[in-house]
């Protein structure tokens, strides 16, 4: 790991609610190397957005709070900066694209001057140049018109664009990092498709690393070099991104692999049935002695319900938390 | 199948007005249905599918008279119902129910399960509480959820059992067309399998026809015979669900199909983009509506619209590149 970029270790973060404390990350690790494509993936509530929010320590705090951890980023730990220095990094070094692009745009202000503000804070250019290079950065993300639409404002635009506007937004100081949560979630499946496009070429031109936060399956696989699976606040998997797809371990992984339906699955006047995963994610406020999964997991046996496993090393760049690994004679073969 | 059709959509246009009052004029109307027929048999699965505003939702609508069409014609088990008086429609509209997206609003947080999943019993003649509580222990184990949850509300169940609560509401009146509009869009990958599978089971055990109505076309595939695609008020394509991954005819099918990214990194696009926005509906194009993106766009795609014609079994396409094409 020695082009290691950023590197999480032993993250747990929690939050204060009215049922109880809520650990929402426990004890989360991972690393991003330079020019990677990391995914992380899992369902509502696994605690993937709370990790990445916390790497730029966006956590609103009360109610949330990170507990322990570390999360470098070159040589720094983030987490012991101060308010000034962190500042400095926000939007320069690490950047953010979120969901809604039409909530993180400030609807009072013209998309020129969000995107050249950046600029402002962080190198100290003056309005017109900094004007001049958002206007450079619209076209780049294929803006139409760009310089004209520099005066426009977010509610001007359609979903698609205003997704457009945010990554010229997050681009402009060119940051070493992008983090991007759920960043197609709300677009049609074309124009997700066009922003797809845009990052990955983005991406290579400029040699940055990228974070991609996402619930869907697909996306991770077109995009990501590898893949952490997250399930109630935990890793429960990593790998790359082909042995994630051929050969993965963890029963969660497998089982969200195998609910998803099949382009044209329909058969000839008869449906197929889809493999679910029965039961529900359990709430974070519970206590959980055993493995979080176990309660939905084919192969539980008594040992998964007394006591979490570690991260086990499966193969090289693969671990996984299961206790399989260690028994594998316990793996139901129908499940 | 036009025989056995359990509903019959003919030539259905739905314009939406936009600004004006209650004396303005409207300034300009949105063109939300612009010409749609299709027929859903007995006992079949149909899926709408298409991008935010095709139209798809309104369709939905309208089928239930939930809103009232422009121009057209809706029959269901042979009879128009657009001509329908208020009561006799009444006594047609519990042969025909609505599921929706989002579990979280479409059920109201005051009532409890029971009375959610029996308020359709409340009309005349209306059963004793007795049976209706024997009704609504039924609807919840047909539908998976414990009956020991009658007495409790909607917020203290998770996303897929609330929608399972929507479900059993529908199921309530024992319907013969469930309207489901991106019931699982709002859940989970994990859950959304486990709706999708209640649905289908719930299909074959009450001989239910759907219209299923989705974005998403791995699930409108994997759940329904045949599909409709949408842009723009319009169906461009109607066809077999295993049509769509062997043999899309319409270029919009295509560039559809082509933007899924793909859960396989084997196989990873080498672009995947289509160029452009979807026009407005307020304007839209002339000619073919999907002119402006189109790769293959011909003189003829700018000035008159194509219409649904044949080209293959059970396979009609409205794109001017088929013509002639077809099976005559």
């Amino acid at each position: 790991m020695s082009a290691g970029l950023l590197s999480i270790e032993d993250l747990s973060v929690s939050f204060q609610t009215p049922e109880g404390v809520a650990r929402a990350v426990d004890r989360v690790s991972f690393a991003l190397d330079r020019g990677e494509t990391l995914g992380i993936v899992g369902e509502s509530g696994c605690g993937k957005s709370v990790t990445s929010l916390s790497i730029l320590r966006l956590i609103p705090s009360p109610p949330g709070r990170i507990d322990s951890g570390r999360i470098g980023f070159e040589d720094r730990n983030l987490l012991e900066l101060d308010a000034e220095a962190l500042r400095r990094i926000r939007g320069r070094d690490i950047s953010m694209i979120f969901q809604e692009p039409m909530t993180s745009l400030n609807p009072v202000l013209p998309i020129g001057r969000q995107v050249a503000e950046p600029l402002m804070i962080h190198f100290g250019l003056d309005h017109s140049q900094a004007l001049g290079q958002a206007a450079e950065w619209l076209d780049r993300v294929k803006i139409p018109a760009a310089r004209k639409r520099l005066e426009d404002y977010p509610h001007h635009l359609s979903g698609g664009m205003r997704q457009r506007v945010m990554i010229a937004m997050a681009m402009v100081c060119g940051p070493k990092l992008l983090i991007a949560d759920e960043p197609t979630t709300a677009l049609d499946v074309t124009i997700q498709a066009q922003i797809l496009s845009l990052m990955v070429g983005l991406k290579q031109e400029l040699g940055m690393s990228l974070l991609l936060i996402t619930h869907n399956l697909g996306v991770v696989a077109q995009m990501a070099a590898r893949v952490v699976v997250m399930y109630a606040g935990q890793v429960v998997e990593e790998a790359a991104v082909a042995d994630l797809f051929d050969r993965p371990f963890h029963p969660y992984t497998q089982g969200l692999l195998r609910s998803m339906p099949h382009l044209g699955g329909h058969e000839k006047d008869r449906s197929v049935r889809l493999q679910e995963i029965p039961g529900i994610v359990p709430a974070i406020t519970q206590i959980m002695p055993g493995c979080r999964f176990a309660e939905r997991c084919p192969h539980a046996f008594a040992l998964c319900r007394e006591k979490g496993s570690d991260l086990f090393a499966i193969r090289e760049g693969q671990r996984a938390r299961c206790w399989l690994q260690e028994f594998p004679q316990r793996r139901r073969p129908d499940a | 199948m036009p025989d056995a059709a359990l509903l019959q959509v003919t030539d259905l246009v739905k314009h939406f007005p936009l600004g004006g009052g209650v004396l303005a004029k409207p300034k300009a109307w949105v063109k939300a249905v612009a010409g749609v027929s299709f027929a859903v048999g007995r006992g079949e699965s149909f899926g709408l599918v298409g991008e935010s505003g095709c139209g798809k939702t309104t369709i939905g609508r309208l089928v239930l008279r939930l809103i009232e069409p422009t121009h057209g014609r809706i029959d269901f088990d042979g009879q128009n119902i657009l001509t329908l008086g208020r009561k006799e429609f009444g006594r047609l509209r519990r042969r025909m129910q609505i599921i929706f997206q989002d579990p979280y609003s479409s059920l109201d947080p005051r009532m409890t399960v029971e009375q959610i999943v029996t308020e359709p019993l409340q009309i005349r003649p209306r059963p004793a509480r007795a049976m209706r509580r024997e009704a609504a222990r039924a609807l919840l184990e047909k539908v998976g959820l414990r009956t020991a949850d009658l007495d409790k509300y909607p917020h203290e169940f998770s996303g897929g059992q609330r929608q399972r609560i929507g479900i059993a509401r529908a199921l309530c009146v024992r319907p013969e067309l469930i309207v489901a509009d991106e019931p699982v869009s709002a859940l989970d990958v994990s859950i959304q399998a486990q709706v999708i599978n209640l649905l289908q089971d719930l299909q074959q055990e009450f001989g239910l026809s759907y219209i299923f109505i989705s974005h998403d076309l791995s699930v409108v595939t994997h759940l329904c015979r045949r599909v409709a695609v949408m842009y723009l008020g319009s169906i461009v394509e109607l066809a077999p669900s295993a049509e769509f991954s062997r043999m899309p005819r319409h270029p919009y099918t295509e560039a559809l199909l082509a933007a899924v990214p793909l859960p396989d990194p084997h196989r990873r696009a080498a672009s995947f983009a289509m160029e452009g926005d979807v026009p407005s509906p307020i304007d839209p194009p002339a000619g073919c509506a999907f002119h402006p993106r189109c790769r293959h766009v011909l003189e003829r795609c700018r000035v008159e619209r194509p219409h649904l014609a044949p080209a293959a079994e059970e396979h009609l396409v409205a794109c001017w590149l088929n013509e002639g094409k077809g099976l005559g």
